[in-house]
């Protein structure tokens, strides 16, 4: 992990200006995107990308800044959907995005909770230890009927999408609301990496002792790194159950859903922002390209359950071999490809 | 070195482009019904998912090969892997929806069904959960396209209380006895708790109900308790490797397999066939008998199997439960769609003409018998306010090398339950702003 | 709980105890390998499951027990070899964190495989132990649980006399103390490796087969990690006595709340209460009971 670097925007030779790279995403993402392809790309690909994207980056300012292993993000996830529904639920004329917001707070309180550990535990002893939360968030929502509403099934209904009276039901107009929210929480995840509070992080991630030598407040960053990320998590959660799924059951949160937001940011690239979203692009889009292909393919020649286990092979084939081969991920092996791809224009150019 | 790279990245682009469009190539010829498979064949439930999906599409093969399809209208499927997974299940949905002339969406899980009653009433096309389900879903008044059918949890709930009493001779029997019921903790196990107690104070007899953490792979704890309880019969709502486990903790804390009962998800071969000796006797709940020596399945291993077109590869597991039971949902989806042909004409369906038909379904014994599946399922009568059908169950004892049915066909009390599942309807039509369909609402189909 | 019942505690008392052995044997496999790579294993469970489902195969296909049994252990130790050359080797000087992934996909890989191989049926498996309970002064006591903690015990004499008495096992415990040592005086790591990874396999077969005999072989037997590891935290990752007294711990622990305060919260604590017994344990002594106390940088 103290490998990684703080990401930053890589210097080119033709001076693009930082922003123009952001700028042009959302662009594309605000203003081509929505008026193309059907439903599917938005309803299976685009919003839970969106939605773990944001885990991601939550994840990442803990695990890649700050340098603390959780294997409880699901849980977290959890938190965030269910407390959002219950305040929808519950306090009337509450706006939906407040809801959510409040959903995230909660998330984070739980965060710091879970988070007590990491003051006395490092490595894998905290990372075991933050299983307690997934497990036991997952008994306590089932356990206590009043989180579902006493739904018989425990399973909940997510509410329509709407701010301030303007709907956002339908394929593109939920993409559009998980955009919205997803842009401006990256954003301050963003300006938080480049603060004192993001170097705290580092600090404490890349020599604990040294970081208390030179006044960095351990114990408060440590927390403060738990509750931020929690708090995009829990967000994330909310996203994941109302934009996406639009139904949620505490089983959905396992502990697959930890191990794959993990995933992303290790395959996207620890301590990068971007890299989340690469690793979730990697994570959403790469199985369902394996299955597509596979059984198009080879559908003729095996039978789909050969066919799946197949590309369950291939998918933790690809797990090891992008540590092996890009260990500091997606967002490494793409400045790679950009630099050197402007550089050899500007030597066509040249010549 | 950059130029490579800008070559596999176009490779990689290229790829998923092609990827993208194979979806769109298909697509209908003139009289098809299409059958959208969200199926497992990978994970922890593959052993149901690769019998139920076996199945119901060695049925459909069936009518293909010997009728030429439902009065010439051919059936199509393809599969989709969800591993049983909620998100996988959506993207299946999500990618198969756009396939022309869906007849219904069978996806056997409980999560992927509840992910789509929103977008399947919008779609207005039938979703099919045999034996399981939304429990409120039976109100078709609420939920126009979901179909429990055969047997809800409640009713499961029912006919295994009224089994009991039947083996103790009659229900007033049942007064002073004690019953364990020992669930799986996911809201599928607790589905139920409120209907045993409902029970419990109808018939006077004591019920415990104990909680077995998820998986389920260590169960010591329970069977000590219910050891010290001494019940009279231990009702197992299990789930996946719980089942085992269970019966053979029974067995290591000395309780007979003869007095637990499983339900739906606890009555396969593949719950009991880990535990080994020790789920000799043990009973359990089903809708469809198990065994290969009825006429359909005959007809499927004569006509199916005999092309070389049987989805089961170890052909052993022909007449398994989860086999049974996919050939029965086989059944109900293609009488579904012959009713409402006989309504709409010999053509391909729309999903909410295909929705009429299964409003209308309505099989006596005798048609079951026509069908060649006689005592295999008893009967079935749909209507467009009860979802589910009134299912009989039947009982069936494990020998240690297959099960055997050892009751007749049990009513479960359909009256006592109904005004519970109509509180829990009503209350999400209240949430949800739905307007209570009237029989005239239902008669009348969009194409 | 007023009449206190000294007998039925006494039963749950053992009956966890039994149990938590068979969590220990779980966690030994976890143990051997972080001792001398410093990762933690998430694959044992896909090696556990591999073990076993090839092990029940292969009986069923007629193969006589004994021989079954070594050609599993072959399997498993080419396994383990392959893990080390393919997986382990271009990975060294990686990040813990980078590892732990890797035995994640890792998990991926083993566990598609061996369902791709022999299916995704369930089997039976009868090691030939009737499970029929005795009791002994009114407690009854599982003879298949004793069976399995007298096996159990055995593997765990043997590992020891291994690494005590022999060569590579000197060499693996100079490993377990300073890689960076070790290397230097020439050891051979990667073959240390190689060799750790086979006894981790033979631990998962052995694991395996128990824990078969219990649940079935199928896919859920991958998830008996999930058992391993708060016994791993309380005992500490590079401790075999530790997974053992640890086990014994979580065992009873578990048992005894589930009974006695489970009802309390409507039963079902079973899931979490092992991580907050290992948890609460760790803050008072973070190295867990017999690890090493060193400060260890994720």
């Amino acid at each position: 992990m103290s490998t990684a670097v703080v990401d930053r925007p890589a210097s080119s030779p033709w001076r693009i200006p930082a922003w123009a790279g952001p700028v042009a995403v959302l662009a594309i993402a605000y203003g081509v995107l929505p008026f193309l392809g059907g439903s599917y790309i938005f309803e299976a690909i685009l919003t839970p990308f969106l939605a773990l994207s944001l885990a991601a980056v939550g994840l990442n300012l803990l695990t890649g800044y700050a340098g603390q292993l959780s294997l409880g993000t699901a849980a977290f996830m959890a938190v965030g959907a269910f407390a959002a529904y219950n305040f929808n639920l519950r306090i009337h004329g509450l706006p939906l995005i407040v809801s959510i917001a409040l959903a995230g707070f909660s998330a984070a309180a739980i965060g710091i909770a879970f988070g007590l550990p990491s003051l006395r535990l490092r490595g894998f002893y905290l990372a075991v230890s933050t299983l307690a939360a997934q497990f036991f968030v997952q008994w306590a929502l089932t356990k206590f009927g009043w989180f579902s509403n006493n739904n018989p099934s425990g399973v909940i209904d997510a509410p329509a999408l709407a701010i301030f009276g303007i709907s956002f039901d339908g394929p593109v107009g939920r993409y559009l609301f998980a955009l919205t929210i997803v842009v401006a929480l990256t954003a301050f995840a963003y300006r938080l990496a480049n603060t004192q509070t993001g170097h705290n992080f580092i600090a404490v991630r890349d020599n604990e002792l040294a970081a208390k030598v030179i006044g960095v407040p351990v114990l408060k960053t440590k927390l403060l790194a738990f509750a931020i990320s929690s708090f995009m998590i829990g967000v994330a959660g909310a996203l994941w159950a109302f934009a996406y799924l639009r139904t949620v059951e505490p089983a959905g949160f396992n502990l697959d859903r930890s191990f794959e937001i993990l995933f992303i940011i290790i395959i996207g690239g620890l301590a990068s922002i971007r890299g989340a979203f690469f690793g979730a692009a990697l994570i959403v889009v790469f199985p369902l390209i394996l299955s597509r292909v596979g059984s198009f393919l080879l559908g003729g020649l095996f039978d789909s359950g050969v066919l799946d286990m197949s590309q369950r092979i291939v998918l933790g084939a690809l797990i090891i071999v992008f540590l092996i081969a890009e260990p500091d991920g997606l967002v490494a092996l793409w400045d790679r490809l950009t630099k050197g791809f402007l550089r050899s224009g500007e030597a066509t150019r040249k010549s | 070195m950059s130029y490579l790279s800008n070559l596999r990245k176009a490779a990689l682009s290229a790829a998923l482009a092609v990827s993208f469009a194979i979806p769109l190539a298909a697509s209908a010829s003139a009289d098809e019904q299409y059958f959208p498979l969200q199926s497992y064949r990978v994970g922890p439930y593959a052993a149901g998912g690769t019998g139920f999906f076996g199945g119901f599409i060695d049925y459909l093969n069936l009518i293909n090969i010997r009728d030429g399809g439902v009065n010439g209208v051919k059936l199509t499927w393809d599969e989709c892997e969800t591993q049983y997974e909620v998100e996988r299940g959506v993207e299946c949905y999500e990618r198969q929806k756009s396939h022309p002339a869906i007849a219904a969406w069978n996806p056997l899980s409980v999560g992927i069904a509840y992910a789509m009653i929103d977008r399947i009433t919008q779609d207005k096309i039938p979703l099919i959960t045999i034996n399981h389900g939304r429990t409120d879903s039976t109100d078709g008044r609420v939920f126009p396209y979901v179909f429990p059918l055969l047997l809800n949890p409640y009713s499961e709930s029912s006919g295994i209380i009224n089994y009991i009493a039947s083996k103790e001779g009659g229900v007033d029997k049942l007064k002073g006895k004690k019953i364990v019921v020992l669930y799986h903790g996911s809201p599928y196990g607790k589905e139920t708790i409120p209907i045993y107690e409902l029970l419990a104070q109808k018939f006077g007899f004591t019920v415990d109900q104990i909680e077995v953490p998820h998986p389920g792979n260590e169960q010591q704890s329970q069977w000590l308790t219910i050891r010290r309880e001494k019940p009279d019969y231990v009702v197992l709502r299990g789930w996946g490797v719980m089942n085992p486990v269970a019966l053979k903790t029974a067995q290591k804390t000395g309780f007979p397999a003869d007095h637990i009962v499983g339900n739906v998800w606890s009555n396969s071969e593949e719950d009991v066939i880990p535990a080994g000796d020790a789920a000799k006797g043990y009973v359990a709940i089903t809708t469809q008998a198990s065994g290969a020596q009825y006429p359909v399945l005959q007809e499927i291993i004569k006509t199916v199997y005999g092309a070389g077109k049987g989805n089961l590869e170890d052909k052993k597991r022909i007449g398994s439960v989860y086999h049974n039971l996919g050939i029965v949902n086989g059944i109900l989806n293609v009488e579904a769609i012959r009713i409402a042909q006989q309504k709409f004409g010999n053509r391909t369906l729309t999903g909410d003409e295909v929705r009429w038909g299964f409003e209308h379904l309505q099989l006596d014994q005798a048609r079951v018998a026509a069908l060649g599946a006689k005592d295999l399922f008893h009967s079935i009568n749909v209507t467009w306010d009860n979802h589910e059908g009134d299912g009989r169950v039947t009982f069936q004892q494990w020998d240690g090398a297959k099960w055997n049915v050892v009751s007749d066909w049990i009513a479960p009390d359909w009256a006592l339950l109904r005004p519970i599942i109509e509180k829990s309807s009503t209350a999400y039509a209240a949430e949800h702003n739905i307007k209570l369909r009237t029989p005239a609402d239902a008669e009348a189909a969009s194409n | 709980m007023f009449d206190f019942d000294y007998s039925f505690f006494l039963e749950v008392l053992v009956g966890g105890l039994l149990s938590g052995v068979m969590y220990s044997l779980v966690a030994i496999g976890f143990v051997l390998i972080y001792k001398t790579s410093g990762v933690l294993n998430f694959a044992q469970g896909a090696m556990l499951l591999f073990a076993a489902l090839t092990f029940v195969s292969l009986v069923e296909r007629g193969v006589p027990f004994p021989l079954a049994f070594i050609a599993t252990f072959v399997v498993m130790a080419v396994l383990g070899m392959a893990i080390e050359r393919v997986v382990l080797r271009p990975l060294v000087n990686k990040p813990p964190i980078t590892l732990f992934m890797a035995t994640l996909g890792l998990s991926y890989v083993i566990e598609g495989a061996a369902q791709l191989v022999w299916g995704t049926q369930v089997h039976g498996l009868d090691l030939g132990v009737d499970d029929t309970p005795f009791e002994v002064s009114g407690i009854l006591i599982s003879k298949f649980d004793l069976f399995a903690a007298a096996i159990a015990a055995t593997m765990v004499a043997f590992l020891t006399a291994f690494f005590r008495y022999t060569r590579i096992g000197l060499a693996f415990r100079a490993v377990a103390d300073d890689q960076f040592a070790a290397f230097a005086v020439g050891l051979r790591l990667p073959r240390i490796w190689a060799i750790v990874w086979t006894a981790a396999g033979a631990v998962a077969l052995v694991a395996g087969l128990l824990w078969g005999a219990r649940l079935g072989v199928q896919f859920s037997l991958s998830l008996v990690v999930l058992k391993a590891l708060p016994v791993l935290v309380l005992g500490g990752f590079d401790s075999i006595l530790g997974a053992i007294v640890g086990g014994l711990l979580i065992g009873a622990s578990e048992k005894l709340a589930e009974v006695y305060i489970g009802p309390f919260f409507g039963g079902g604590i079973e899931s979490w209460f092992a991580y907050v017994v290992a948890l609460v344990f760790l803050l008072i002594r973070p190295a867990g009971l017999f690890g090493q106390k060193l400060v260890e940088r994720a």
